[in-house]
């Protein structure tokens, strides 16, 4: 009880935050818009290809740019955090009796909400080009989207108050998503891979989450692998969330 | 423990901290014992890096202490630290004011994270408002604050639930000296409503002027606890310097023998005494010269200063430690 009106409370003030400054939501979605226009043609010929996959250049891309916006859109929330490190907010807001999950959990649940709406931008500005997805795909792929938010911000959070600094937050976090990212097969399906990158893959948790998201676009909710997609993100958030607010509730110099 | 004083709304055994640096282990605070009693102005004098604020986090709940043992506000530190957040304010040195939110939001906010409604916390903003002098910057963001609006502000956040025990650190520095007249004002106000305030400070005459008691820390050690006044006199007491018209040496032969007169010197052709108490003194001196017929020249009573007593306790001033 304490914990939902602690969450709520610190999700409310960082929500009114972001929508003081919407611009940054803009900005979100203008990057795989961006991808969505300049690249997502060239793909149209390729699609045919074998190791491509069904479903067509942006029901195949799509997803893929979901999820790595889910993941962009959260690693750099660290650096807001940094700011109010410096400002003595955060040992401001842990001298109070205010739950310790709830100061990560609520910030998080605004870069959740935050993702979502953009992905759903995203979905929507996509239709015209030729993607097609049903109405009950489009809320379990927000779902997903939102788990790998609250993943990669939970991370992210956690990295900000254990380095302190930009300087070794912003390294730390961008040379860590990008072969992740990569190693998922987000920008073309893993079916193009060779072997060895296949194998890397297999042990990286998103490509499950993109594998997922893929078998959504395609109609094929009821694919196995769209359940163990969501389960593996469900558990792993919930590791990142505890060990966020273990952050948070630790002390540092 | 045995050893609780009821009166104390901090009380200490010991309290340790230790940091890993690099490979090295450096030792912040190293075993203070103190008691802070319900509705004093308590300071904490050191220069920087001397451990004040390190102590003030650990019994404010922010750090945990690596060894010993404190109660703060009836509660244990160590199993307590929930009990504790509700009953104390503190203030870090950085203020804890977001800049690009506005003042009375941040209030409001502060008092719901302390379980107030939002009627309730916003007519407790206003009051802390109107009590800080804040009205015209309020409904503004704290980006915009004067040094001296933004440190009333940080203080109203420490005071929203009303708490027992509010710890300062270093609630001056860096302010003009008219900013610093008005916190002091608000912390003698706070004193005055009975809540009890832990203050450190490297300002001499702030603990001089502020604070009922006084501990002076030096490399994560208390090195001297007492009232403003009892540790000035424990160094020498006052100094009387006086010169008479004529004879000097008469003046100080008449003088060394007194019982209130710890030592006697002459000195470039004064008389320098160093008594317990000058204003006791002083008449004394007065009707002895009078009473044998010595005229009295010139007379300056000198108080020594904290400074002399950190001087005294640590072989240097404040002002060289803090350089």
């Amino acid at each position: 009880m304490k914990l939902l009106r602690d969450t709520w409370l610190v999700f409310g003030r960082y929500m009114s935050l972001l929508l003081h400054n919407p611009v940054w939501i803009a900005l979100g979605v203008l990057q795989p818009l961006l991808y969505l226009i300049l690249f997502a043609p060239l793909l149209k010929p390729i699609s045919s290809m074998q190791g491509f996959g069904p479903g067509g250049a942006y029901n195949v891309f799509v997803p893929g740019l979901l999820v790595q916006l889910g993941m962009f859109g959260a690693a750099g929330v660290g650096f807001s955090l940094i700011a109010e490190l410096r400002m003595g907010v955060i040992e401001r807001l842990r001298v109070t009796p205010v739950s310790r999950v709830a100061l990560l959990l609520g910030r998080a649940l605004r870069d959740v909400i935050s993702i979502v709406v953009q992905s759903l931008i995203l979905i929507l500005l996509a239709l015209p080009f030729g993607l097609s997805i049903h109405a009950v795909g489009v809320i379990v792929v927000l779902l997903l989207i939102g788990l790998i938010g609250l993943l990669t911000a939970s991370t992210a959070y956690a990295v900000a108050l254990w380095a302190r600094d930009e300087n070794t937050y912003a390294p730390l976090i961008f040379t860590s998503t990008l072969p992740i990212l990569l190693l998922s097969g987000v920008l073309l399906p893993l079916g193009f891979a060779p072997q060895w990158l296949r194998n890397i893959a297999a042990i990286n948790p998103l490509s499950y989450a993109v594998d997922a998201a893929r078998h959504i676009f395609n109609d094929n909710l009821g694919d196995p692998s769209v359940a163990k997609g969501v389960a593996i993100m469900v558990v792993l958030s919930v590791v990142a969330v505890a060990i966020g607010a273990r952050q948070f509730g630790r002390a540092v110099a | 423990m045995d050893t609780q004083n009821p009166e104390a709304i901090i009380e200490t055994h010991g309290l340790r901290r230790v940091f890993q640096s690099r490979k090295r282990l450096v030792e912040a605070v190293v075993g203070v014992d103190l008691s802070v009693r319900r509705g004093e102005i308590f300071g904490f004098l050191g220069p920087n890096g001397a451990g004040k604020t390190t102590t003030l986090r650990m019994l404010a709940t922010l750090l945990p202490p690596s060894g010993g043992t404190a109660r703060v506000a009836a509660c244990d530190l160590a199993t307590q630290p929930d009990k504790i957040r509700e009953r104390i304010g503190y203030v870090g040195q950085a203020g804890g004011a977001d800049r690009e939110i506005v003042g009375r939001t941040e209030l409001v906010f502060q008092g719901r994270l302390y379980g107030l409604t939002v009627a309730a916390a916003k007519k407790r903003a206003s009051e802390l408002i109107e009590m800080l002098e804040l009205e015209g910057a309020a409904d503004r963001k704290v980006g915009t604050y004067s040094g001296g609006q933004k440190r009333r502000l940080d203080i109203g956040l420490g005071l929203v639930h009303n708490p027992q025990l509010l710890f300062l650190d270093e609630p001056t520095t860096g302010l003009d000296p008219q900013s610093r007249a008005r916190v002091w004002d608000e912390v003698r106000r706070m004193h005055d409503r009975g809540t009890t305030v832990f203050l450190t400070t490297h300002y001499l005459d702030e603990a001089d002027a502020l604070c009922d008691r006084v501990s002076i820390i030096d490399y994560g050690k208390i090195v001297a606890e007492g009232t403003p006044e009892d540790l000035k006199r424990a160094v020498a007491g006052d100094v009387v310097t006086l010169s008479v018209v004529g004879d000097q040496q008469r003046a100080f032969d008449l003088l060394r023998d007194q019982p209130f007169v710890r030592e006697a010197r002459m000195e470039n052709g004064v008389v320098l005494l160093y008594v317990d108490r000058g204003e006791v003194a002083m008449p004394a001196i007065l009707r002895l010269l009078d009473g044998a017929s010595l005229q009295l020249q010139t007379v300056e009573l000198h108080r020594p200063s904290l400074d002399d007593v950190f001087l005294r306790q640590t072989g240097r001033t404040l002002r060289e430690a803090a350089a």
